[in-house]
């Protein structure tokens, strides 16, 4: 700091910090007559400090919860049924709270269940590869942001919720549509920029809807105030359901995600904030663009609950708790899933530039959320080596079916009929729509 | 300076002189008298229409826009409210005077000061299929959460296929008012013009104000509904039509305000009453008489009624409040070009809001904005009378 006056020190920092900004000068020569005008910015700031946990020394420690993808461990013997339920102990280090009892450590599930996470995680990751390689044989264009690494997330809470609830998410969001009911062909189709596609061509990689799932937004952040909206309704028609509402550490930044925290918090509405913390936002480490990278926190007056992303059961664990909560009329929750994405932000991006490649290797090798599941499976012999390759060859297979599928689709045919439709609801269109010159106009009623 | 890059109005002048135009001896005449006697603010045709009808009220555009409201909250329980001071403090405008206590805190929401947070909710809650009314205080505001307008409500249905609609109702006064400033003077028309997927309508009288309100409230998409604070006290005749609770504009569809065989006005939201009582005083004075017409609609904007008017009277001039470049009447004066050029006997002509950030002092304001008399003096020009 350039200036060291005594009023800077009476100040504090934060009124020494306007100091600094006015005039030089002018302060070294009258530094006492600026006290008075300054003494209620000094004031107000200092009360703050004394919270149980003081929020700033954290700010750059190491991660407390676990990543260990294989963290989970069984507490009595696995049942012969296949739709029997037993329970699973979660490991302690799968969760931190803020103003919040964490969750149970035991979870229930069922072998089906058990497998069947497990195929629809291989199914992402199957699928996200298959765009990868479609990708790099300039099939898709534009933005691809492939969520390899992550499918915990995805995978974990839909196995948490019904089809009631409501997912919102930003643009790394083919593994949630897929699990919110969209097939891997519609998806790859929309990729592919097939008519067939689940936007019928028009949203591509970023943009993809069904029931219960609002998209794949484009804008970091403005996805949160949307979700919070979508939470809103839950509680405008009492349905006693939950919006889920995604976006990654990097949007965690954005106001409106503050915005939507105060909204949600002051009418009670049952919104699951969840920040995907793959540790970078593009190639901004966490570190380097949050004050506070415990994002878990960042609701202040929100509880918050810190999952280890990268176990499924401990994903569906805590968002199963998280629905508890807003169904029990609790208000919003902040969870924070730690994950780490193997690939680079988008596809353009190498993504070694930012991190390190021994890095990337580390978190693939020992803790990649569908690896971790699988020893679980075998551990507690859900299932046999074979039956798991069994699955493995049947994700596999359905993919690749499905993306041949996809690749054989029509592309919409560019006629004005299909350009122009959708951008108003049928039957409330205009007369006509401008095309790119006056001769293009494309009249509705033809 | 080449000749080519010379104001059209200098090319007018510089042409040859044509014949006068003959003084109207029209019966409409007569009875725009009548109207002008009664009320400066609106148009012959208008009282024509009411000359009979019994059932006629005076209504505010305050009153008609706080009874589209209340008419479409009882009709449809999907139909709520936000924005700030909506609810307890009555509407910062009076707008929503008396709606919380008529349906509730459910239904009537004060929103905190976040503008990007509210809208996004809002925008949420329409994508879930309820019909939010999002009231922003002003439209300057809006400006915050205007890419949740044009990003998340405007194009979301065309981005997912048209399988996500989202029915919600942008709604607020807009363009300037007396005395507050640059910030909080702009006009959005042009802004929200542009972009597809929107619908825009901005309404001038008390009958606009109600009918386009509740047919935004109704239409599927999402609607900015640009009002305007200076018009919010104006008075203006209600039909008996208007009065009941099934009444709306349908969109897309100006209206002829005053008819006139010599120019063509084309205007929107307050102007139009200033074209209006330009129109009589060039009757007056010159003995021409020009057709008004109230756009009502931004987007889909009735280009047929523009056209149709050039190919009668050969002669348009636009009027608006917003900034002149890449404005609303920029885009009917190239629509003029496109579809009426043969039928124009001068160069389109159009009166704007100066490219100034507002200043505060009266004088220089009042030189920022058409005037009543700025309006028929050009008019009077371009028609070289």
């Amino acid at each position: 700091m350039p200036v060291k006056s005594p009023t800077s020190q009476i100040l504090g920092t934060s009124a020494c910090y306007l100091l600094v900004n006015l005039n030089l000068s002018l302060i070294v020569q009258r530094p006492l007559p600026d006290l008075a005008m300054f003494s209620r910015a000094a004031r107000v700031p200092r009360a703050l400090a004394s919270r149980t946990r003081a929020p700033i020394a954290l700010a750059a420690r190491p991660r407390f919860v676990t990543t260990d993808a294989a963290s989970s461990s069984l507490s009595a013997k696995v049942p012969k049924d296949d739709n029997e339920t037993f329970s699973v102990n979660l490991s302690d280090e799968s969760f931190e709270t803020y103003e919040l009892d964490p969750p149970p450590y035991t979870i229930d599930v069922t072998k089906a269940e058990l497998k069947q996470m497990y195929y629809d995680m291989v199914a992402v990751r199957q699928m996200e590869m298959a765009a990868d390689r479609l990708y790099k044989e300039k099939k898709i264009r534009g933005f691809c942001h492939l969520s390899t690494g992550q499918e915990a997330v995805a995978v974990g809470i839909e196995h948490a919720i019904t089809k009631e609830d409501d997912i919102i998410t930003a643009y790394r969001c083919h593994g949630f549509a897929l699990m919110r009911g969209g097939t891997v062909r519609s998806i790859i189709g929309e990729l592919l920029g097939r008519r067939e596609g689940i936007a019928y061509g028009k949203g591509g990689s970023m943009h993809m809807f069904s029931k219960g799932f609002y998209g794949g937004n484009g804008i970091v952040g403005a996805q949160v105030p949307v979700g919070a909206g979508l939470a809103f309704a839950h509680k405008y028609n009492d349905t006693k359901k939950a919006s889920i509402i995604l976006y990654g550490d990097g949007a965690s930044n954005q106001g409106q995600v503050f915005e939507a925290f105060n909204m949600a918090k002051l009418w009670n509405l049952p919104a699951l904030f969840g920040c995907e913390n793959n540790k970078y936002g593009m190639g901004t480490s966490a570190a380097r663009s949050s004050a506070l990278t415990d994002y878990y926190k960042r609701g202040q007056y929100i509880p918050g609950l810190k999952v280890n992303g990268m176990d499924i059961l401990a994903v569906k664990a805590a968002v199963k708790y998280g629905t508890e909560w807003t169904a029990a009329d609790k208000g919003p929750m902040v969870l924070e899933y730690v994950t780490y994405r193997y690939g680079g932000h988008s596809m353009s991006d190498p993504g070694t530039t930012y991190r390190t490649r021994e890095e990337i290797q580390r978190m693939r090798s020992t803790n990649d959320p569908i690896a971790g599941l699988k020893q679980r499976i075998l551990d507690w012999e859900v299932a046999s080596e074979d039956e798991l390759k069994k699955i493995d060859k049947e994700a596999r297979s359905h993919v690749q079916e499905e993306v041949a599928i996809a690749e054989a689709m029509a592309v919409p045919e560019p006629k004005p009929s299909i350009l122009y439709e959708d951008i108003y609801v049928r039957g409330s269109e205009p007369k006509f729509i401008r095309g790119r010159h006056a001769d293009e106009n494309y009249y509705f009623n033809q | 300076m080449s000749r080519i890059l010379r104001p059209a109005a200098r090319l007018t002048r510089a042409a040859a002189p044509r014949a006068p135009i003959a003084p109207s001896t029209s019966t409409l005449a007569q009875v725009s008298r009548a109207a002008l006697a009664r009320n400066a603010y609106y148009g012959a045709s208008q009282t024509r229409a009411y000359a009979d009808g019994s059932g006629v009220k005076e209504y505010t555009v305050r009153d008609a826009l706080n009874e589209a409201l209340a008419e479409e909250l009882e009709a449809n329980p999907k139909v709520f409210i936000l924005g700030e001071e909506v609810a307890q403090y009555n509407g910062a405008y009076k707008v929503t005077k008396g709606l919380l206590d008529r349906f509730g805190e459910k239904r009537v929401i004060d929103t905190p000061i976040t503008e990007s947070g509210f809208t996004g909710l809002a925008v949420g809650a329409a994508l879930s299929g309820l019909h939010p009314v999002c009231e922003f205080m002003t439209f300057n505001f809006a400006m915050q959460a205007i890419d949740q307008i044009v990003n998340s409500a405007a194009k979301t249905l065309y981005m997912s296929g048209g399988i996500q609609p989202c029915n919600i109702t942008f709604r607020g006064p807009n363009g300037f008012a007396a005395g507050v400033a640059a910030q909080h003077s702009q006009d959005y028309s042009a802004w929200y013009g542009s972009i597809p997927g929107l619908k825009v309508v901005s309404p001038w009288s008390a009958e606009d104000a109600k009918g386009l309100l509740k047919a935004a409230i109704r239409d599927p998409n999402p609607v900015c509904v640009l009002e305007n604070e200076l018009m919010y006290g104006q008075s203006f005749p209600m039909s008996e039509a208007a009065q009941k609770d099934d009444f709306v504009i349908p969109f897309g569809k100006a209206k002829i305000e005053r008819a006139g065989k010599d120019l063509t006005i084309v205007s929107l939201s307050r102007c139009v009453g200033q074209a209006l009582v330009a129109a009589e005083g060039l009757k007056k004075k010159y003995g021409v008489e020009a057709e008004v017409i109230n756009l009502r609609s931004v987007k889909p904007l009735d280009v047929e009624t523009i056209i149709q008017s050039i190919k009668k009277t050969h002669r348009l001039m636009v009027v608006e409040s917003g900034y002149p470049m890449f404005g609303v009447s920029a885009e009917i004066l190239a629509l003029s070009m496109e579809y009426a050029f043969d039928y124009l006997d001068a160069p389109a002509q159009r009166v704007t809001g100066a490219e100034v950030p507002t200043p505060y002092a009266q004088g220089l304001e009042e030189m920022s904005f058409p005037t009543e008399q700025l309006i028929e003096d050009h008019a009077a020009k371009l028609l070289r009378v």
